[in-house]
């Protein structure tokens, strides 16, 4: 069997596997199948990229060719964000055992059938080549993702998810408007192909209007500045594996089909130019590198602060992209894996300490660090990360950002990145003082190191987080190919 | 007028589509946010299903003495567009009925105030 016919299993597996997960009983069962179902995935994920990076794999679905069939298509930029998203789920996987299990005490079928859609959701939306096929698995994904927030403990999860179904709706909605005004100019709905019908079309107002839809559409998505209201609340209050697995993934995937938009359907030399899209992503990337880590910097529930963080770090992500250079496209897609690697390991961290001590308010956590080392020394070390301290993840993707701004003579933006990576310092200093400075109030409970289930997964993030500071070659590489697909010919759209 | 005719189909969309909008957006009954987020939904539909008339054209089922048909495509589309919403719809609606089980209401005006953690902190350093 050939990597083009087993690469659409990626998403079939887990789809598959959320129908047979949901009747399941019991605990261990459902989450066994769940992981199972995600580590194939990720396993055809990761044999995929080598071989999409060389050259684009299409996957025609039932044997009709494209663009009458809809095809899967997947090149160096969708598998690297396929392979992220998958493996992510895994690792999330790893750590959810433990604490879905205190958190959804009952039958846990339907709970993992749900991240399972979610997963087959956001995997689809990356592998495949049909802009209306995007929309179908963009709402999949996240009607899966609202009953998941959902599920939280605190009764505010319902209000965070019910804000989230109308923002996310309305967000999606946008992007079919987008696509229906495409597809009334090109009369296709395949990606490769509306990007060889689109110059003939070029100027009408039409395809302006569906530019403009769709980036607004997915900005929402993206959770982009003005765009970010549903993010906060959402990742406060889900259950703590639901948090974990959509940092890493969610924004992650709404971007990579933003620039999919941008870069390959409407190439770069049209949407930059007939709107002020350079300078219009630039603007609400710094705005929301700034009043992301400005907010997060007075956070009193520790989730929401790294909620408010994820908003700060997905404008680092625009920013590069708002570059529109090759080095720039590079270190949107390099943030945008070790982005996924620190938020990951930061989560996990706070989950484990809210698991064991049932509290995320920063003052319940004073005098913590002596009594859980461990799990308080991992969210530091993963801290370190998002800082963009030397040899962590987060400091490769902050130095080639600084790269590629310094590339196009911004020195302005090198001071900015500083800057806020100081306010980074700030809302992760906060948690550390609180851990190891302060004595623990005698009303507080003693409590005991996390059990090592929690643990385990936790350190294999940080200990990913200083692997991926010092060995670049895999992520580096791919990200580089990634952006190099994107501005190239990837899908057939011009180079600019 | 006839251009303003000729265009009866995108009018209705507009306004419906402002209409469901607005009620999204002014509205604090989640109910109410529902059905405009249905209406947005559907005016995108509409918008969608006029795409697919060709003038002259007849309904698209092969059968003899018929050149020109209307694009069926887009219907199908719209008709798993429809799914999408009916789901979203479901999924709403059961989110409202929660929340007026742990709430008591579903005016979303000042709902969840009670327990926000920072202004919690801020009144106990206050009280300090």
């Amino acid at each position: 069997m050939n990597i083009v016919d087993l690469m659409p299993f990626s998403v079939l597996v887990p789809l598959i596997a959320s129908a047979i997960v949901a009747l399941l009983p019991g605990r261990t069962l459902p989450w066994a199948v769940t992981f199972l179902a995600a580590l194939i995935s990720a396993i055809i994920a990761a044999l995929t990229l080598p071989a999409a990076t060389e050259v684009t794999l299409s996957y025609p679905f039932g044997n009709w060719p494209p663009p009458i069939g809809i095809e899967y298509r997947v090149d160096a930029a969708n598998a690297f964000v396929a392979l992220l998203v998958s493996s992510m789920a895994s690792l999330a996987l790893l750590w959810a055992r433990t604490s879905v299990n205190r958190e959804v005490p009952r039958r846990q079928g339907p709970f993992y059938a749900l991240f399972l859609l979610a997963l087959a959701g956001l995997l689809g939306i990356t592998m495949t080549g049909d802009a209306f096929n995007v929309f179908v698995f963009l709402e999949i994904s996240s009607l899966a993702t609202y009953a998941l927030v959902a599920y939280g403990s605190d009764r505010r999860a319902l209000l965070a998810a019910f804000r989230y179904l109308i923002m996310g709706t309305i967000g999606a909605t946008f992007l079919l408007i987008g696509i229906a005004f495409l597809y009334m100019m090109t009369g296709t709905l395949n990606m490769a192909d509306m990007a060889e019908r689109l110059p003939e079309v070029r100027d009408t107002r039409a395809v302006r209007a569906a530019l403009a839809f769709i980036i607004v559409g997915l900005g929402l998505k993206l959770a982009l500045l003005p765009l970010h209201l549903w993010l906060p609340n959402a990742y406060a209050y889900a259950p703590n594996f639901v948090t974990v697995f959509l940092a890493g993934t969610a924004t992650k995937v709404a971007l990579y089909v933003m620039l999919r938009f941008i870069f390959t359907v409407f190439a770069p030399d049209y949407s930059f130019v007939v709107l002020p899209l350079a300078t219009v992503l630039m603007v609400l990337a710094v705005a929301g590198m700034f009043a992301g880590s400005w907010v997060a910097m007075f956070q009193v529930h520790l989730k929401r602060m790294l909620a408010y963080s994820s908003v700060a770090q997905v404008g680092y992500m625009v920013l590069g992209v708002s570059l529109v250079t090759t080095a720039g496209l590079t270190a949107a897609f390099l943030h945008l894996f070790n982005h996924a690697l620190i938020k990951t390991a930061l989560f996990m961290a706070i989950g484990t300490v809210m698991y064991q001590t049932n509290s995320i308010k920063i003052d319940d956590l004073r005098g913590l660090g002596r009594q859980m080392p461990w799990t308080m020394t991992a969210f530091a070390l993963a801290g370190l990360s998002i800082i963009g301290v030397p040899t962590t993840a987060g400091f490769i993707s902050k130095w080639y950002l600084i790269l590629a701004a310094i590339d196009v003579q911004a020195w302005w933006l090198v001071g900015l990145i500083v800057l806020t990576s100081m306010m980074a310092v700030v809302y992760i200093w906060r948690v550390v003082e609180a851990a190891w400075m302060t004595k623990r109030p005698a009303d507080l409970p003693t409590v005991r190191e996390a059990p090592l289930s929690l643990l385990l997964p936790t350190w294999l993030l940080v200990a990913l987080n200083f692997y991926f500071g010092l060995d670049t070659r895999l992520t580096v590489g791919a990200a580089s190919a990634a952006a190099d697909v994107m501005l190239g010919a990837g899908l057939g759209g011009a180079a600019p | 007028m006839s251009t303003v005719l000729s265009f009866f189909n995108y009018w209705v969309v507009v306004a419906l589509m402002m209409i469901g909008f607005y009620c999204v957006i002014a509205r604090g009954n989640m109910i109410k946010k529902i059905m405009g987020l249905n209406l947005f939904q559907t005016s995108v539909f509409i918008l969608f299903v006029t795409s697919g008339k060709v003038t002259g054209g007849s309904t698209p089922i092969l059968r003899e003495g018929v050149e020109v048909y209307s694009n069926p495509l887009p219907h199908v589309i719209v008709l798993t567009a429809i799914v999408v919403g009916v789901a979203i719809t479901s999924v709403g609606l059961a989110l409202a009925v929660r929340i007026q089980e742990a709430y008591g209401t579903i005016e979303d005006d000042h709902l969840g105030d009670d327990d926000d953690d920072e202004r919690l902190a801020w009144e106990a350093r206050q009280r300090r």
